[in-house]
């Protein structure tokens, strides 16, 4: 027997070893160690051992087993490897093959730097309201202190519905209409469309949008105007932005002021980008005139606030370098995939 | 506004080397923003005064000419020219080799048909001046010069071609700068300078005017000041070379004396003048009144024009003779044989002014003036001049005295300096300066404020300061607004985005990770863009808010459908050869109410799309995107009869019986009207109702514990049988352990009744409960089998 178990292990070995397929091992493992293979049949004829034989025999014919089951698992892993070798030589891709996309859509430019100036102005305390496009005349104009003949009214060519309603041409009614429905504090944004007569051309747009400000509370200043300003072009433009307020006029603010930019081409020097002023105006602000305060029945003498306008399409196409405002407005598929 | 800067220097002391760089920044931050400058002639290089000391045939060409010119150097240099108008002894430009004349073009030595030629002589043209700033010289040849110079000059020093101008910006609320005295206050003021003003003064001849002009203001309203001076024995001829220089680096163009001498008092003290021919007045008599209907008058610039009820004029007993504040009539002006003339220097109300000179579309540089607000104390000062310069020039003969007309109990109560408190806490607390009181008040006084008590008196030519804020503004800008500090808003304040706003952003994160893009369309539409999509002819669609003054037709009326917009951008791609288009635009529509009111501004969520591969896709992302903005409970119906739409292709959707939305494939008419070859689709959905039906509030359901038991079923039915009438019939018989029915065959052709489809499901059964057993599925497949046959479907053979 103990020859028996001898050959059954010199046996097992030599064919295990020329095994290389799953097949064939698992042929051999039936062959060998299954319930009718030879090693059982054998320990079947362990009961005719004597008592003196049986433990040696046993413990040889574990041993045996034991043997046999190890060269089977690692002739197993050993075909494993190749076969999976095999099936990794065989599905080699030519990687540089263009990828199967999912075309995500694309934000319109104007939508991702107004969502950017919105983010802004919210981490500092701001509201987001809306307003009508098509406007009474009383809160586009006259309320923002722009009566009948006033000569502003020219340079804002209005788009008139009749004679009390028009077109916005500014998002400040919404001002207005917000210091009607609301008592101080008022901390608000208004981005939205503004409509003015100007014909299409590269930098004219007879609809273009504004986002107007407006800061009203008790013991706003001049210098919280400044402030607030210039927090929000550094946010928008970069920390090292260096900013300047420049006096100016709009009937509706008191003292009145736009702010300028160092040019970020020549920082200051003088260039094309900017003019040759060194400068890049950005947008219009001021502390809210008495007179609008008063229109709706917020007592100037105890409240101040402030105002500003700011026009997103120069923004953007500063942003971008987009020198045509009519892309905005054509939508052309290869131009809103850039962005 | 332009400025010459040498006019300017005659009011206030500005250094003559000043970096004008600085100077600009200096004048634009105290609050007269300077749009750009230029020296006059800096174009122009290496070009002098010359004599010309001989000339002689070109040897070989008959008509160039040689010349020996001395340029006060120790060689005299040889030219050779082609002009006609040169002489021994005259003085010209000579542009040497190596110089630029005002074209920019380069001149250089060079031969002419073999004889060396050193330079070239100038034309005015080439200097870039004319023949009105030069009225001796003339246009086709030479500038032979006439002015005090000596050979060798700079040619800019020897023409007096070597000012500044610089280009202001003026806001409308100071009509006062629009002067070169009010541009000199400002700068007297930034430059802590005297304002240096000259009182005009009028020798006259000793004879009175009294009697020879009858002025009447028949409307007070409109017209607060009305003066006028008369000078006879006009003396009309060019303007002296001083005054030709100052009106040219102001941009106006030197005419005569008498005309020079009204522009040149006009932009001096920014108020316009007119002077016309006595002759004309009819009876003598001027009345400043409204037109009357049917009146007519030719003016200036040679149109006749119909004048209305509105209009402000200056007539004569018969007739108008100017249009108030905009221009003069034709017949007045000054002419040849013009003997006596009348100044007039009158204040008409700026309201008026501007509504007329838009009526007429004419904008003057009188009209624009007066428009602002001019101060009606400025009126007799700015006659006074006048007549000062045609004394100075010998233009004419000044009669004593004036004739005036005005609205008031008297002349000086027309315009009274107003009464502002003058509040230093307020003014440091509004600005957020420690300003003394003292500093205030040197800032108003230099813009010649006057004190009185607590109060502040400003100047009558600043109709702006009406209220403490503006004075706060004028010391704010003469301290400097980057002086004053700036600091954070005090108080705490939570910005935050509404639950309109975030859902608003939600459609933008669906629609771009559904593969839309989003655009940005005009408001504004064609009412034929309705036809372009079929819209019914009585639709109330129809009517929209009528813009009365449009660009043009294309952009005439507010939509009431963002459709338009949408395919037009469709059909742009398309024209552009973009393969395909998937775009959005969360739009808005305008649905008008009655002419009175607003009309409603809808919100829209629409979609375009042509390169899609069929319905089904389109139909997925409106799935998608309702199932991402948690809107559930929707019934999607057949619609044949949504104009703009394929009659087969389009559904509409609807929660609780109230519509939400349509889409579909889009008529294969509309398409071909946009020019778009082939299939077209769209989404429309309202999103202020989305917005009613989202579920802002998700829940969680816990995953199941248990195994589902699927079974798949086929049927046949009648074709027209939409598949949504079997899934609603076996959701609701299968009873609570039903988790999904889901279609996965549609089957139509042979083995198939012709009229008949085969339809396949596959039914989820799930407990949260307990494993379900064969013998439950078998029942609630019994009872789903049912209801489909009581739908005229039956289980396939």
């Amino acid at each position: 027997m103990k020859e028996q178990l001898e050959n059954i292990r010199q046996q097992a070995q030599e064919e295990l070893a020329k095994a290389s397929s799953k097949q064939e091992l698992e042929a051999l493992r039936v062959k060998y160690l299954g319930k009718k293979g030879e090693l059982t049949a054998i320990l079947k004829q362990m009961g005719k051992l004597s008592p003196e034989e049986r433990p040696v025999i046993g413990q040889l014919a574990n041993e045996v087993r034991e043997n046999i089951t190890q060269l089977l698992e690692s002739a197993q892993a050993d075909i494993k490897t190749k076969e999976r070798n095999a099936k990794l030589a065989a599905e080699k891709l030519d990687v540089t093959l263009p990828g199967k996309k999912h075309e995500l859509g694309n934000k319109h430019p104007l939508s991702i730097v107004l969502d950017e100036i919105k983010e802004i102005f919210v981490g500092m305390g701001f509201d987001i309201v809306d307003g009508p496009e098509v406007e009474y005349d009383y809160y586009n104009f006259e309320a923002l202190n722009i009566p009948k003949d006033h000569p502003a009214r020219d340079t804002q060519d209005t788009f008139y519905i009749n004679d009390n309603i028009v077109l916005r041409t500014q998002t400040s009614p919404v001002q207005i209409r917000v210091m009607e429905k609301q008592k101080p504090p008022i901390r608000i944004i208004s981005p939205g469309r503004v409509y003015r007569s100007d014909a299409v051309d590269a930098t004219h747009s007879p609809l273009f949008h504004q986002i107007e400000g407006l800061v009203v509370d008790k013991g706003i200043t001049f210098a919280d105007l400044k402030g607030t300003l210039e927090t929000f072009v550094k946010r928008l433009y970069g920390e090292d932005s260096v900013v300047r307020f420049r006096p100016h006029h709009f009937p509706f603010t008191e003292p009145s002021a736009e702010v300028d930019v160092q040019c970020f081409n020549c920082k200051g020097a003088g260039c094309r980008l900017c003019k040759n002023e060194g400068w890049i105006e950005i947008l219009g602000c001021g502390m809210v005139h008495p007179k609008v305060l008063e229109n709706c029945n917020i007592d100037p003498e105890e409240y101040t606030g402030f105002a500003l306008g700011l026009g997103l399409e120069r923004v953007a196409m500063r942003r971008y370098n987009i020198d045509d405002m009519r892309l905005f407005y054509e939508n052309d598929v290869r131009f809103l995939s850039q962005f | 506004m332009n400025l010459s800067m040498r006019w300017l220097r005659e009011f206030v002391d500005i250094d003559e080397d000043i970096n004008m760089r600085e100077f600009s920044e200096a004048i634009t931050m105290s609050g007269s923003k300077v749009e750009s400058f230029e020296k006059e002639g800096s174009e122009l290089k290496n070009i002098v005064v010359g004599r010309v000391l001989s000339t002689e045939k070109h040897p070989d060409a008959d008509r160039l000419t040689v010349c020996k010119v001395d340029v006060g150097e120790a060689e005299t240099i040889q030219i050779v020219t082609a002009a006609t108008n040169v002489v021994p002894d005259a003085l010209v430009p000579v542009a040497k080799d190596n110089s630029v004349v005002h074209s920019g073009q380069k001149i250089k030595k060079g031969k002419l048909r073999g004889v060396l030629s050193q330079g070239m002589f100038c034309s005015v043209a080439e200097l870039g001046v004319t023949v009105h700033d030069f009225p001796y010289a003339i246009e086709d040849g030479i500038f032979l010069i006439q002015e005090d110079c000596k050979v060798g000059d700079d040619i800019r020093d020897a023409i007096g071609l070597n000012d500044t101008k610089v280009e202001f910006e003026i806001t409308s609320n100071r009509p006062d700068c629009f002067s070169v005295i009010g541009l000199a206050r400002e700068a007297a003021a930034t430059y802590n300078k005297p304002l240096k003003l000259h009182t005009p003064v009028v020798k006259g001849i000793g004879e009175s005017c009294e009697g020879m002009l009858d002025v009447k203001i028949e409307n007070k309203e409109l017209c607060k000041m009305y003066s006028a001076k008369i000078v006879k024995n006009v003396r009309v001829k060019p303007s002296p070379r001083w005054l030709r220089e100052r009106l040219r680096a102001m941009g106006v163009r030197p005419i005569n004396n008498i005309v020079d001498i009204t522009n040149y008092v006009m932009l001096e003290y920014g108020q316009p003048m007119h002077a016309f021919d006595l002759r004309f007045v009819d009876g003598a008599k001027i009345r400043i009144r409204n037109a009357k209907a049917g009146e007519t008058i030719t003016t200036l610039d040679g149109i006749e024009r119909k004048l209305s009820e509105k209009n402000l004029i200056i007539a004569d007993e018969n007739k108008p003779i100017a249009i108030a504040g905009v221009m003069g009539g034709e017949f007045s002006g000054i002419v040849d044989d013009t003997n006596t003339i009348v100044f007039e220097s009158a204040n008409f109300d700026g309201a008026s002014v501007r509504l007329t000179a838009k009526e007429h579309g004419m904008r003057t540089d009188a009209s624009s003036r007066y428009e602002k607000g001019l101060d009606p104390n400025n009126c007799l000062p700015v006659l006074q001049r006048a007549c000062e310069l045609v004394e100075l020039l010998d233009a004419g003969d000044v009669y004593d005295g004036e004739i005036i007309d005005f609205a008031g109990e008297s002349i000086d109560k027309i315009n009274v300096r107003k009464r502002i408190a003058l509040e230093p806490d307020w003014i440091n607390s509004f600005l957020d300066t420690k300003l003394s009181v003292d500093e205030m008040k040197a800032i108003l006084t230099k813009l010649e404020c006057e004190f009185d008590g607590e109060d502040v008196l400003p100047p009558t030519f600043r109709p702006d300061l009406q209220h403490k804020a503006d004075i706060a503004e004028e010391i704010a800008r003469f301290v400097g607004y980057n002086t004053i500090p700036s600091t954070s808003i005090s108080g705490g304040a939570q910005g935050k985005y509404t639950a309109r706003q975030k859902f608003d952003s939600k459609i933008a994160a669906t629609m771009l990770a559904l593969g839309l893009s989003e655009i940005m369309t005009y408001s504004f539409v064609s009412p034929k863009y309705y036809d372009k999509i079929l819209m019914p002819k009585d639709s109330e669609l129809r009517r929209s808010v009528v813009i009365t003054n449009p660009l043009g037709e294309d952009t005439s009326v507010m939509r009431t459908t963002a459709l338009p917009s949408i395919l037009e951008i469709l059909a742009k791609n398309y024209n552009n050869r973009n393969e395909k288009a998937y775009l959005y635009e969360l739009a808005r529509e305008y649905i008008p109410i009655t002419d009175d009111k607003l009309p409603i501004e809808k919100n829209k969520l629409i979609g375009g799309f042509y390169g899609l591969s069929d319905f089904f896709e389109l139909k997925g992302i409106v799935e998608e995107t309702l199932d991402r903005l948690s809107i559930y409970d929707y019934d999607v119906e057949a619609s044949a009869d949504e104009f703009a739409y394929h009659p087969g292709r389009c559904a509409v959707l609807t929660i609780d019986g109230e519509r939400i939305g349509v889409f579909g494939e889009l008529h294969p008419q509309v398409a071909e009207n946009y020019g778009i070859g082939e299939r077209v689709y769209a989404f429309e959905l309202e999103a202020d109702l989305l917005f009613k039906y989202t579920k802002s509030e998700k829940q969680y359901t816990p995953l199941p514990k248990f195994p589902a038991v699927t079974r798949d079923i086929a049927v046949i039915c009648d074709e027209n049988i939409p598949v949504l009438t079997l899934e609603k019939a076996m959701k609701k018989s299968a009873g609570s352990t039903l988790e999904s029915v889901k279609l996965f065959d549609v089957y139509q052709g042979e083995q198939i009744e012709k009229g008949k489809k085969n339809v396949a499901f596959r039914i989820t059964m799930r407990s949260h409960n307990e494993t379900l057993t064969d013998e439950h599925a078998n029942s609630t497949m019994k009872k789903i089998m049912k209801a489909l046959e009581n739908e005229g479907a039956v289980l396939r053979a």
